[in-house]
């Protein structure tokens, strides 16, 4: 649980440990290579010309937010199904989360600007879309349920459940919405899924750019978590400092 | 076969004081109906024209219940957290799933009568017409929906109960869990009404999801409720 002796909370000065300077280097050191080689190196599309560039920010941001979605699930999962309910599942899902809408915003945020240059428009209902939309609003609702006032367990049990409905909507939001746009809408001005024929570097580049932001990813998640842990330890110790003033006072009398 | 009745008196009982609580406080009928009828009127002030109206009607019945359902919700759980009743039950040792399944039917039995005053202003207001067989898909898909509504209502009413800024997080919660519904109930009552040329047997795909959410939040929510309640 979330009892930790006060004196530990002292001596932490950082959340940093080896492993994440480690890590961090290495995100450094292939999101370096992934601006070079987005930018720079890689050759225009025929048909997108330098907005392809874009993607190789919005595939894996996509990506990360689809995976720190199912990352606070399976945290949530973990939490509820263990017998001793420890909080570090309960860390590891809000942090997931919070680094969840992050991605998300990026998401959207380059979706519309490479839409604007392609489709003319900064939106469309395309499916996909509308669905990391509701993904965003969801995760915006995830994070204020953890703001609720209450105890670590409470906040832990709410947020867990709240993550695991999350897990039944999003794919009946996504089935509406294609199933929505199936009828009212049989052909977009230009496809959204359309196949970029792509040369070997361009993939190399994309391909970098995922594992650049899985590191980036679990970097944060990492230290976020630790941040959270410092956080619960320091609302107890507040406690624990001002019940000892209290007894102090009794015994001063 | 004991727990199973010991279920059913639970969920008779707590469906029973919610529906008395109502009848006597009159709230959904004096406030929340004419709540909902304003919503309609002020959406006719806002798209001012005949042609429009009858086209989204069915969007405009189903927003109106969404939001009116927030205000009923919200209501129905400030009455069992403000006098401690919710923890009374608990203390009492009451099967939570039951509770939530009588607070659900409450619920769900509030929203059909409040569909039945919002598709009877869309006649009036916006002059929408319904075929036989239409009716026939506009009352299912009511009755779905309403259901679907139900359950995701009282889920998240119950876990926003008692939380400091409910009246802003239960909104920011609902609204998008509910969107299919939306979608769905928006689509079928379209069919059912022929708004914008929409046929008839394209709306039962559309009762079908309703169904299915309804089956979903129901079970999710006999599940769900106990853990976010007991606490």
């Amino acid at each position: 649980m979330s009892q930790v002796s006060p004196r530990l909370a002292i001596t932490i000065t950082g959340t940093g440990t080896r492993f994440t300077r480690v890590l961090g280097v290495l995100a450094v050191v292939v999101m370096t290579w992934v601006v070079v080689s987005g930018l720079f190196l890689t050759p225009q599309d025929v048909v997108q010309g330098d907005a392809v560039r874009i993607m190789y920010i919005h595939v894996p941001s996509a990506w990360i937010a689809y995976i720190a979605f199912i990352v606070t699930a399976v945290a949530s999962a973990f939490w509820i199904l263990s017998k001793r309910h420890s909080m570090g599942f309960d860390r590891v899902a809000g942090a997931s989360g919070e680094v969840g809408v992050l991605f998300v915003a990026i998401t959207l945020v380059t979706g519309s600007l490479w839409g604007r240059i392609t489709w003319g428009e900064f939106w469309q209902w395309d499916p996909r879309l509308t669905t990391t939309a509701f993904l965003f609003v969801t995760y915006i609702g995830y994070l204020a349920v953890r703001q609720l006032e209450g105890s670590i367990e409470q906040r832990a049990r709410r947020s867990a459940v709240i993550a695991l409905l999350a897990v039944l909507e999003i794919p009946l939001v996504h089935f509406s919405v294609v199933f929505w746009r199936s009828l009212h809408q049989k052909a977009t001005v230009l496809d959204p899924n359309g196949d970029v024929k792509m040369d070997g570097l361009m993939l190399f580049t994309l391909f970098s750019g995922v594992i650049g932001f899985t590191l980036v990813f679990v970097w944060l998640v990492v230290h976020r978590q630790r941040t959270m842990l410092l956080g619960d330890l320091a609302d107890q110790q507040g406690l624990d400092t001002a019940i000892l003033a209290r007894q102090n006072e009794g015994v001063s009398d | 076969m004991n727990k199973i009745s010991g279920v059913r008196r639970v969920v008779g009982a707590v469906l029973i004081k919610d529906l008395r609580i109502e009848v006597r406080s009159r709230v959904v009928t004096n406030q929340v109906l004419p709540f909902a009828g304003l919503i309609m009127i002020m959406f006719a002030f806002a798209l001012d024209n005949d042609d429009v109206l009858q086209r989204v009607a069915g969007g405009l019945i189903w927003l109106a219940t969404m939001f009116s359902l927030v205000v009923i919700v919200q209501r129905s759980f400030a009455i069992d957290t403000s006098d401690g009743a919710l923890d009374l039950l608990r203390v009492a040792g009451v099967d939570l799933s039951a509770v939530f399944l009588g607070k659900a039917i409450a619920l769900t039995m509030q929203l059909l009568v409040l569909d039945v005053v919002l598709v009877a202003a869309a006649f009036l207001l916006y002059q929408v017409q319904v075929s036989a067989v239409g009716f026939v898909l506009l009352v299912t898909c009511v009755i779905f929906a309403t259901t679907g509504l139900g359950f995701v209502g009282t889920l998240y009413g119950g876990l926003t109960a008692g939380a400091k800024g409910r009246e802003t997080l239960l909104p920011l919660l609902l609204l998008p869990v509910m969107a299919p519904v939306l979608i769905a109930a928006t689509r079928a009552t379209e069919a059912a009404f022929g708004s914008g040329g929409a046929v008839t047997s394209e709306g039962w795909a559309w009762v079908g999801l309703l169904a299915v959410f309804a089956a979903v939040f129901g079970l999710g929510g006999t599940l769900a409720f106990g853990p976010l309640i007991d606490e």
